[in-house]
């Protein structure tokens, strides 16, 4: 495998941008659906084959501005994959959305191209070895999100878009405050120019810096990406958007932009962690995390829509893993890691299946969607297992991570267990009660004829491998997990 | 030399601080066009003045978008876009001027209490630029949080950015910096055409293209 890697022409983490990147100008000129679709699932699974390699063999991080370490090629495969199977996706759901004229022929184009600058925004901010250039790569992501959000050009569409930009700007402008006091504290220590924003280096000679001005940079960092993970109460864009822009893109926006969020804070946490006399960043994330955790429990039995449903779920669980990785230590981080993945696995699988709802229902409204075990009983059961699964329920990866973090917490801080064992009920609850009116019970009427019907494959593999990791999780993965959450203190 | 090239630093972002504030109280769409103009011109001076100071060249094309983009092009198209919409009516501000001029002075006074103590072992010149350039993004904030029409959202937004400009700047050699504010001044364009989607949308009810493509099918 490594001699054939050595036989291309380029290094694999450069393919991971450029073959995004090229495959974004092709399909901005290819107006044919299929063609586009099929281009858009080749360019997806090659990004996905690259990145595999990266595992065995991995570039030197002295060289260029990318790197990979232990802790982001989880979120690099994590993201390719589900990169992947959301084009397959996407592929039957966009057919049937220009089938019904709900989407017009001509942002064909559009659409294939954002979705492969997405992919290429997302690689960058992961494997970027600069804390600017990841700044970069995050504005880009939202910028491309945000023009798919608006995509139906409906009235309600454009308001979510709109309420998106603005509040990502905002978010994004207080990350970049925050981008440049890390600098101006990495400053004295490490001399000017480019070495004083690359991560290695920075991490290298966190704990010479100046510790006031690297907690005034968390907390604006905290903000400004918090904003884009969706933590309450900088969540109000996230609902808008998964509900109102294409479905694929909801799965993108759970499983994989809330995750780049995501890894940007850990890394900034790393650096604060590595300064003896900053403050812990963790209290911060645990409070964020608790406070996402609750009010998203309660949110849940409110919502009329069922994307909007999940789009909460996502606040509940990144609340969740903020507070996982804001409680720290080996065991709740590992915990942290596994409902990333996990939640990521599973949300973007019940994405899949809520589109293929939405399309055989002709809507959006839970009221209107019932007894789809009867009347569509794979995509039913489907569904079903899926929402059990992010519910907690076990024998599902989720259960088994909520599990680890729950018994970590008792084991440590037994009265912040309280409140987190209270935000899982509530949640679970508001699911489950969700899922019987939407799963059984007489039918409703469907629009569409189950003839031609879209691809099952990407949301049956993803379920798959959540009850697997539920199960049984291999030995190579546990000790690598477990390595991750040392490194992350 | 030394002292007057850092007074002139300190008298430039003290300058973008005071327009920030002229901004708080104008209750006229065009008036706030104007001054968001001046804020711009200030920056772009300002940022200019650190290419020197700094002999940094590269920083003059920082300065040289803020003047053209900021400055002039921008607030012209909005300007263009609020006289033919006929929007140029009074804005409604949230709380009145009074009690925002005084949130205004509490953020200012907020942000010296905390960038000056931390940003100690910076040097002089980035630790105050520091402090001022987190006065005009918070002032740019609450800007946005007072205002309930779009475009002084979007002229409060902006002038956010301004202070992200100045404290990138002000920080001596920090890399990027040019390319970090393309990339703002992109978001800025993504921003005014926004608006210019949106001012259509509300008059007609619609978006116009979705009409036009209506239309077409129609005849097909």
């Amino acid at each position: 495998m490594t001699a054939f890697l050595h036989l291309l022409p380029f290094a694999p983490i450069d393919a991971l941008l450029a073959v995004p990147g090229a495959a974004a100008l092709i399909l901005a000129l290819i107006s044919s659906y299929k063609l586009g679709a099929r281009l858009n699932m080749l360019a997806s699974g090659i990004t996905f084959l690259f990145a595999l390699t990266l595992l065995f063999e991995r570039p030197d991080p002295a060289v260029g501005f990318l790197f990979v370490d232990d802790l982001n090629i989880v979120f690099i495969v994590l993201g390719t994959f589900v990169g992947f199977t959301t084009s397959i996706f996407s592929a039957s759901y966009i057919g049937h959305e220009i089938e019904i004229g709900r989407l017009k022929p001509g942002y064909i184009r559009f659409y294939h191209g954002m979705y492969q600058a997405l992919s290429l925004s997302m690689n960058l901010g992961l494997t970027a070895n600069n804390v600017g250039l990841m700044w970069v790569a995050v504005e880009l992501a939202t910028l491309t999100t945000v023009l798919m959000v608006g995509l139906y050009r409906t009235q309600a569409a454009l308001e979510a878009a709109w309420k998106y930009f603005i509040l990502g700007s905002v978010g994004i402008a207080l990350a970049l405050f925050g981008t440049i006091l890390i600098y101006m504290a990495a400053r004295p220590v490490i001399g000017e120019g480019h070495d004083a924003m690359v991560w290695t280096t920075l991490v290298a000679h966190a704990a010479a810096f100046s510790p006031e001005l690297l907690n005034v940079a968390f907390v604006f960092l905290m903000l400004g990406y918090g904003t884009k993970v969706g933590l309450a109460p900088l969540h109000a864009w996230l609902p808008d958007a998964h509900a109102e822009g294409p479905t694929p893109i909801s799965a993108v926006l759970s499983g994989l932009l809330l995750n780049v969020a995501l890894y940007a804070l850990l890394r900034f946490k790393m650096l604060l962690a590595a300064n003896p006399f900053a403050v812990a960043p963790g209290p911060l994330l645990v409070t964020l995390g608790l406070v996402s955790l609750i009010f998203a429990g309660f949110m849940l039995y409110l919502r009329r829509d069922i994307k909007r449903l999940f789009a909460y779920s996502s606040i509940e669980h990144m609340g969740l893993i903020a507070f996982a990785f804001g409680m720290g230590g080996p065991l709740a981080n590992f915990a942290g890691l596994l409902h990333m993945t996990m939640h990521s696995l599973t949300k973007s699988a019940i994405f899949f299946a809520v589109g293929q709802v939405a399309q055989v229902k002709g809507t959006q409204k839970i009221a209107d969607i019932r007894g789809l075990t009867e009347s569509h009983p794979t995509l039913g059961w489907s569904l079903v297992v899926g929402v059990a699964a992010i519910a907690g329920l076990p024998p599902m990866g989720i259960f088994m991570s909520e599990f680890l973090l729950v018994s970590s917490t008792f084991a440590r801080q037994p009265l912040l267990a309280v409140p987190l064992v209270f935000g899982l009920l509530i949640a679970s609850g508001a699911l489950v009660w969700r899922l019987t009116g939407i799963a059984f019970g007489k039918p409703s009427p469907s629009v569409v004829d189950a003839g031609k019907r879209p691809s099952m494959l990407p949301l049956i593999i993803h379920l798959i491998l959540v009850l697997i990791a539920g199960l049984y999780l291999p030995g190579p993965l546990v000790a690598w997990f477990q390595n991750v959450a040392r490194m992350l203190g | 030399m030394e002292r007057f090239s850092l007074d002139a630093a300190h008298l430039l972002a003290g300058g973008m601080v005071l327009v920030s504030f002229m901004m708080l109280y104008q209750n006229r769409i065009l008036g706030l066009l104007n001054v968001f103009a001046a804020h711009a011109v200030v920056l772009s001076l300002s940022v200019a003045w650190q290419a020197y100071i700094q002999a940094a060249p590269h920083l003059y094309v920082t300065a040289a978008i803020a003047l053209i983009l900021k400055a002039i092009i921008i607030p012209v198209a909005l300007h263009h876009m609020v006289v033919r919409l006929g929007v140029h009516r009074d804005i409604e501000t949230v709380g009145g001027i009074g009690p925002t001029m005084l949130m205004g002075i509490g953020l200012v006074a907020l942000s010296m209490v905390v960038m000056l103590p931390a940003a100690a072992e910076a040097d002089p010149i980035a630790r105050e630029d520091l402090a001022l350039a987190l006065s005009v993004i918070l002032l740019g904030l609450l800007m946005m949080v007072t205002r309930q029409n779009a475009i002084s959202q979007i002229v409060g937004f902006m002038s956010l950015e301004n202070g992200l400009v100045l404290a990138a700047t002000g920080a001596r050699g920090m890399p990027l910096v040019v390319e970090i504010s393309v990339a703002f001044s992109v978001l800025v364009a993504f921003i005014v055409i926004g608006v210019f989607l949106f001012r259509i949308r509300e008059r007609f009810d619609t978006i116009d293209t979705q009409a036009l493509d209506d239309f077409r099918e129609g005849r097909e």
